[in-house]
């Protein structure tokens, strides 16, 4: 008989192995998956993870976009990541992303047509704001009320996705557009438009926001004395209180940097790569980026990886889909199943299995 | 605006029927929780129980083997997560969450040839459009929801009266007690949150079999988290789940009839309005249990992990 028995320590070994153990597992079930669904099991894995990078065909359009997907992603993690080191569990960025991106683009869209310098800094800043504010609803309803944050965050993601249509049909529409939906194209009004800082880089603010956010998170949890309180406050509530952390501090801290960031990357988006509000902007980002987080152990570090990885399944689904005609929502089931490997790999971190040796008859009685 | 548009014995049938769904959702993750379970997967075998038992229905020809379907779908999503809390010991949150995000794709994917296939009606007990008042509302219905309307009541009867209740409480509020009794913690949470994967399908096929009736890309859109909000409103107490799914069901009717009625109010902001009430009560309901007007009477053990050290 293997019985379990915890470990002392969590084990480091485990800890960096576990990712990539999932990673293999993800491939073989989710091949699995797919043969089920009729499609060849070995391309649709190959398509998915190589071919966006070295096949000789596609790799040209799809590398760049490689980082174009990912900064969002990585952006909004990092944020959620912190939250739930300190076990506060905002689940909604995708509504703050969305509020974000309105914010953003409304500020913009008042400015239009005038040019200046100004104007992309003061969208950031409204696209961080306004996520701000949106995950300060149930931050502050936490602190005040003791209202559980998780079902609030997530109900506003709804309400965010209709005021994102009632923006697109209404306030926020192109008064040029012949009444369709959707406001006007940031691209093509050079003050606001997220371009690329190099040509043909495709590198954009929102990659260099995401970067940056990755080495803060690192310096902020690593080295200053907030991020050892907010780790503190998550793994032992009890001993940070006596240790005069308030926990109202952390809940606040924690949902409004992960609000500003989602705001900031649904700005970022907005501006760049969607270019307009529209009725279909929400992409789901804020939900993949929960898997990002956990895919990267929520260490800054492990979250650059992982958002650069799941960015490559996203590629490789759309790739999938275009040559062999694999269903776009398998990629969410195949990000799904991820994050259960994820999980199960954890007890291998925080636990070891051992041979039982056989009861003795003196222990029996 | 009209109101007059809105005929009240047609309102009352109609809530009812949009209830149903929450109703179901909420009383088995209500058993889970009051084992210490928080599964906050819901909507993820919501939707999946709503995808197999439309492709059952559809396959199969009878809406009844489309609610046994949809149980069972629910009910392996379930497995997943039982398996993963209490045998690999994952924390609760996130492994909710993964269900959730994995049910919504997975059931977009089986489901995509299915999209704009109507379903094989359900059969009601009375219909016809000459219905009295009377008997559109209690008579004119499926036998599910008769259905849904007594599962809350056998559960109310089988915590507060038997033997297996008393179990189900006990591991709820003090796991390393009933382990200690000799109750096998594992396998009892096991069976709950088996048991809200199931209603947690019908709940799921509900809505795709009799309330759109249609099956779509991510329909349940909430209504597995609104259930998760019942939970707490009725404060872990199952009759007061089909109160609290009864009104939810009531408002969701109403901005969808004062939609058609062409109100003053824009379209997005009656469907938002479901979402935002739903806030309003959680931050009501915490303002009561702050000022101490009523008691939380969450589990004791909820969200713990259990792992006995021998």
């Amino acid at each position: 008989m293997y019985k379990l028995e915890k470990r002392p320590n969590p084990s480091n070994l485990w800890a960096y192995l576990t990712p990539f153990l999932a990673l293999i597992a993800t491939m073989i079930a989710g091949g699995i998956m797919f043969w089920m669904l009729g499609k060849p099991p070995v391309d649709a894995i190959r398509t998915i993870f190589w071919d966006p990078l070295f096949n000789e065909q596609f790799a040209a359009y799809s590398r760049p976009q490689l980082l174009v997907k990912a900064a969002p992603l990585i952006l909004i993690a990092i944020g959620l990541s912190i939250g739930f080191k300190a076990g506060v569990w905002n689940i909604g960025a995708e509504g703050q992303y969305v509020i974000g991106a309105l914010c953003g683009a409304a500020v913009a869209l008042a400015a239009y047509p005038l040019e200046a310098w100004w104007i992309f800094p003061a969208m950031v800043t409204a696209g961080a704001v306004g996520g701000f504010i949106w995950a300060m609803i149930p931050a502050i309803l936490k602190i005040k009320l003791g209202t559980n944050e998780i079902l609030v965050s997530l109900m506003l993601v709804y309400v965010a996705l209709e005021l994102l249509s009632s923006m697109s049909v209404g306030v926020l529409r192109n008064p040029d557009g012949n009444g369709f939906p959707g406001s006007r194209n940031l691209q093509q009004y050079a003050s606001a438009h997220n371009a690329e800082i190099w040509q043909g880089s495709s590198v954009h603010w929102g990659v260099v926001a995401a970067f940056s956010a990755v080495v803060l998170a690192y310096v902020l949890m690593s080295k200053h004395r907030l991020g050892f309180q907010i780790k503190l406050a998550g793994a032992a509530p009890k001993a940070a209180r006596f240790a005069g952390v308030n926990p109202h501090v952390i809940t606040a801290v924690c949902l409004g940097i992960s609000g500003a960031l989602a705001g900031m990357a649904g700005m970022f988006e907005v501006a760049g790569p969607a270019g307009q509000v529209s009725i279909d902007f929400a992409s789901g980002y804020g939900f993949t980026a929960i898997i990002v987080a956990f895919l990267g152990r929520l260490n800054p570090w492990g979250i650059l990886a992982a958002g650069l990885l799941m960015s490559l399944t996203y590629i490789g689904g759309e790739l999938a889909q275009f040559i062999i005609g694999l269903p776009a929502s398998a990629i969410s089931a195949f990000q799904g199943m991820l994050l259960f490997f994820l999980l199960a790999g954890e007890l291998l971190v925080n636990y070891r299995i051992r041979r039982a040796a056989p009861r003795t008859v003196k222990e029996a009685v | 605006m009209d109101w007059s548009a809105i005929n009240p014995a047609f309102y009352v049938a109609s809530v009812m029927v949009a209830a149903t769904p929450l109703l179901l959702a909420a009383i088995g993750e209500l058993v889970v929780e009051k084992t210490g379970v928080l599964n906050l997967g819901v909507e993820g075998m919501m939707i999946i129980g709503a995808v197999c038992g439309f492709i059952t229905a559809v396959e199969t020809g009878s809406p009844s083997l489309g609610f046994v379907g949809g149980a069972l779908g629910g009910a392996a999503l379930s497995v997943v997560f039982a398996v993963l809390t209490q045998f690999f010991l994952t924390s609760q949150v996130p492994t909710g969450l993964a269900l959730t995000l994995f049910g919504l794709g997975a059931s977009a994917m089986v489901g995509q040839s299915y999209v704009g296939i109507v379903p094989p009606k359900m059969p009601q007990l009375m219909s016809g459009a000459d219905l009295n008042a009377f008997e559109r509302i209690v008579l004119g219905h499926d036998a599910m929801l008769y259905i849904g309307l007594a599962i809350p009541v056998a559960v109310w009867a089988v915590l507060r009266f038997s033997r297996l209740g008393l179990i189900l409480r006990a591991v709820g509020e003090d796991h390393n007690a009933a382990h200690a009794l000799g109750y096998k913690v594992m396998w009892i949470r096991f069976g709950a949150i088996v048991f809200g994967g199931a209603c947690a399908g019908l709940g799921g096929a509900y809505l795709s079999l009799v309330r759109v009736p249609q099956w779509t890309e991510g329909m349940t859109t909430g209504a597995g988290w609104i259930a998760l909000a019942l939970v707490v409103f009725a404060s872990w107490r199952p009759l007061l789940i089909i109160l609290g799914a009864y009104i939810f069901g009531g408002i969701a009717i109403l901005q969808l009839n004062l939609q058609a009625a062409g109100s003053t109010i824009p379209v997005e902001y009656l469907s938002m309005s479901p979402y935002v009430i739903t806030i309003f009560v959680l931050v009501l309901l915490s303002a009561l249990h702050k000022y101490g007007i009523s008691r939380a009477q969450a589990p004791a053990m909820l969200g713990r992990s259990f792992h006995a050290s021998n």
